[in-house]
C-alpha cells in the first residue's frame, strides 16, 4: 500500500490561493462607488439576465465576480439570512455587517476544508440612513478575508489597476451621472476599448427611495446617463 | 458518481419560497407550528370590515379602523389593508393576531421570491400561495381563530384589476366586481350591489367604497364608522398599473363628510 504523500500546509494554501486567484482574474471586473445620494454598482456584464449585482434587503445589495454558480449560491444564502432575520426581529435589524461576517465565515471554511476553493469575490454594500450614519461597503475574498472599504471598491480581473485609477480620480458627493462615467472609465482602464450601455450592468442603492433602496438602472436610462461621454 | 445528488436540485421546487426556508431553518417561526389549543382564547381581538372594488384603472381596497374584543373596542386605529408588493394588497378580517402575522409572512414570501428569482410571481401565483397559507392556519381556525383575507391586485398580463376571496379551508374564489369580508361584510356587499357600476372612474369608486363602509358601520356593531371627533377615517388604497398607492386621509375625510352631510340632508340611508 502506498503511503499517503505529505504536502505542507503552506504549500497547500498557496496552491489553493493561486487556483482561486487565477479563476477570478479570468472574469470581468466590477466597481462600487459612493455618490451623493447612495451607492453605485457597475459591472461589465453583457448578459441582461444573469446578474452579478442584486438586492439582498431594504438597504443592502450584493455583488459577485468569478464563477457564476458559486456566487449565485452565496447570493441566495444571503437573501435567506436577511429575510429570516428581518422576519423574526425587525427590518431595521438586518445589517450588512452581520451578512458580511457570515460570507467571510462561509468562504473561509470552504477555503480551508474543501478540496476546491470558491473562485469568487463578493461585496456587500449598505446605504446609510438619512440620519448621519455612513455607508458601509464590505469586500470579501475567496479565502474569507474581509475588508471594510470606503468611497470605492473594485473586484475581479484587473482590480489593482482599477483601484489605483479610482484613488486618483474619486471625488466625494458626485452626481449619479458623474459617478457612473467615472466607474465606466475605471472599468476600461486596462482595456483598449469603450464600454456601451449594452456591456454594463448597473444598479444603485438610492437613499432617496422609500423602504427598498435597490434599483436597477434600465438600458435606456443608462444610455442617457452615459450620454455626455460620447 | 452520485447522480442522485444533482438530480435532486431539479426537483426542489421550493427553492424560492421563504416559508420553506423558515420551515427548514426556524420551524418555530412558522404559523401553525404549535398544535392549536383545545379552545380559542376567551376573547381574541377581531378586525371587522374590509372590502375591495374593481374600477376602471384597477382595484380599490378599503377597511374600517376598528378592532374589537368581544363587545369592547380593542383599537380604534388598526390598519387592515397591507401592501403585499408593488402590484397587490391584502385586506385582513378575523382574528387580528394570526391575520397580521399572515399578512407579514405573505409580504416576505413575495419579496423573497422576487429577489431570488429576479422577477415577480404572477397574480394567479400570488393568490394561490395565499390560499396555501390560509390552509396552514386551518387547525387554529377550527378553534375559532379564523383568518379570511381579501386579496386584490393588478394583473399585468391581463391589464386589469382582479380580486379574490377565501374561505377558512384555503378555498380561493375570484370575484369579478367587488367583495367584502368580516363582520360587516354582508352590509357592505348589499351596499356595493346597488352602487357598483362597470368601469367606474377613480373618484366614483372611492365614493362607492366609502358608502359601503359607512353602511357596514351603521348596521354592524363591530365596524367603526368615520370618527369625526378623533379624526379617524377608513384607510383606502388603490392598486393600478403604476403600483400600490395610498388615498390621502384628507381626501377620504372630504368624501366621508360629503356622504354624511348628504345623508343628514336627504334622510337617505337613515
Amino acid at each position: 500500500m502506498p503511503l499517503p504523500y505529505y504536502v505542507s500546509p503552506e504549500q497547500m494554501m498557496k496552491d489553493k490561493a493561486e487556483y482561486a486567484r487565477k479563476g477570478i482574474s479570468r472574469g470581468r471586473s466590477l466597481v462600487t462607488l459612493e455618490y451623493g445620494e447612495g451607492i453605485l454598482l457597475v459591472a461589465e456584464n453583457p448578459s441582461t439576465l444573469l446578474h452579478k449585482i442584486s438586492e439582498i434587503y431594504d438597504r443592502i445589495a450584493f455583488a459577485g465576480v468569478g464563477k457564476y454558480n458559486e456566487f449565485e449560491n452565496l447570493r441566495i444564502a444571503g437573501i435567506r439570512h436577511a429575510d429570516v432575520k428581518g422576519y423574526s426581529y425587525s427590518r431595521g435589524d438586518v445589517t450588512a455587517k452581520a451578512l458580511a461576517n457570515a460570507y467571510s465565515q462561509a468562504l473561509g471554511n470552504i477555503f480551508t476544508q474543501d478540496i476546491k476553493p470558491f473562485e469568487v469575490e463578493v461585496l456587500v454594500a449598505e446605504v446609510a440612513d438619512a440620519n448621519g450614519s455612513r455607508n458601509e461597503i464590505y469586500h470579501i475574498l475567496y479565502d474569507g478575508t474581509i475588508e471594510d472599504e470606503r468611497n470605492y471598491a473594485a473586484m475581479g480581473g484587473q482590480s489593482d489597476e482599477i483601484r489605483r485609477f479610482l484613488k486618483d480620480h474619486y471625488k466625494e458627493a458626485m452626481a449619479l451621472d458623474d459617478a457612473l462615467q467615472l466607474g465606466v472609465r475605471a472599468l476600461t482602464v486596462t482595456q483598449n476599448k469603450t464600454l456601451t450601455e449594452r456591456d454594463l450592468e448597473v444598479a444603485v442603492l438610492d437613499r432617496t427611495k422609500a423602504r427598498r433602496k435597490f434599483r436597477r438602472i434600465p438600458l435606456e436610462a443608462l444610455g442617457q446617463l452615459l450620454g455626455a461621454t460620447r | 458518481m452520485d447522480g442522485e445528488r444533482w438530480r435532486s436540485l431539479f426537483s426542489d421546487y421550493s427553492n424560492s419560497s421563504f416559508i420553506e426556508v423558515l420551515r427548514r431553518e426556524s420551524p418555530h417561526l412558522v404559523p401553525g407550528h404549535e398544535t392549536a389549543p383545545a379552545a380559542a382564547p376567551p376573547e381574541p381581538i377581531h378586525g371587522t370590515t374590509v372590502l375591495s372594488v374593481r374600477y376602471r384603472d384597477g382595484v380599490i381596497m378599503a377597511g374600517d379602523r376598528q378592532a374589537t374584543a368581544g363587545y369592547q373596542v380593542a383599537s380604534r386605529r388598526i390598519e387592515k389593508i397591507f401592501k403585499s408588493d408593488e402590484l397587490s394588497g391584502i385586506g385582513i378580517a378575523g382574528a387580528a393576531g394570526p391575520a397580521m402575522e399572515m399578512a407579514k409572512l405573505f409580504q416576505t414570501e413575495l419579496e423573497h421570491y422576487e429577489k431570488v428569482e429576479g422577477e415577480n410571481l404572477s397574480l394567479e401565483g400570488k393568490a394561490n400561495r395565499l390560499s396555501q397559507m390560509i390552509r396552514m392556519n386551518l387547525p387554529a381556525a377550527m378553534q375559532g381563530l379564523v383568518v379570511v383575507p381579501i386579496f386584490a391586485g393588478f394583473d399585468e398580463k391581463a391589464g386589469l384589476g382582479r380580486l379574490f376571496k377565501y374561505d377558512i379551508t384555503g378555498g380561493r374564489y375570484e370575484e369579478t366586481n367587488f367583495d367584502a369580508q368580516g363582520s360587516g361584510s354582508k352590509d357592505a356587499r348589499d351596499s356595493l350591489k346597488k352602487l357598483w357600476k362597470r368601469d367606474l372612474p377613480r373618484d366614483e369608486a372611492l365614493h362607492v367604497s366609502l358608502e359601503a363602509l359607512i353602511d357596514a358601520a351603521d348596521e354592524d356593531v363591530g365596524t367603526g364608522g368615520p370618527d369625526l371627533v378623533r379624526g379617524i377615517f377608513p384607510s383606502v388604497k388603490t392598486i393600478t398599473r403604476s403600483g400600490f398607492g395610498d388615498v390621502a386621509e384628507e381626501e377620504v375625510r372630504r368624501v366621508c363628510e360629503a356622504i354624511l352631510t348628504e345623508r343628514a340632508r336627504s334622510g337617505n340611508g337613515a
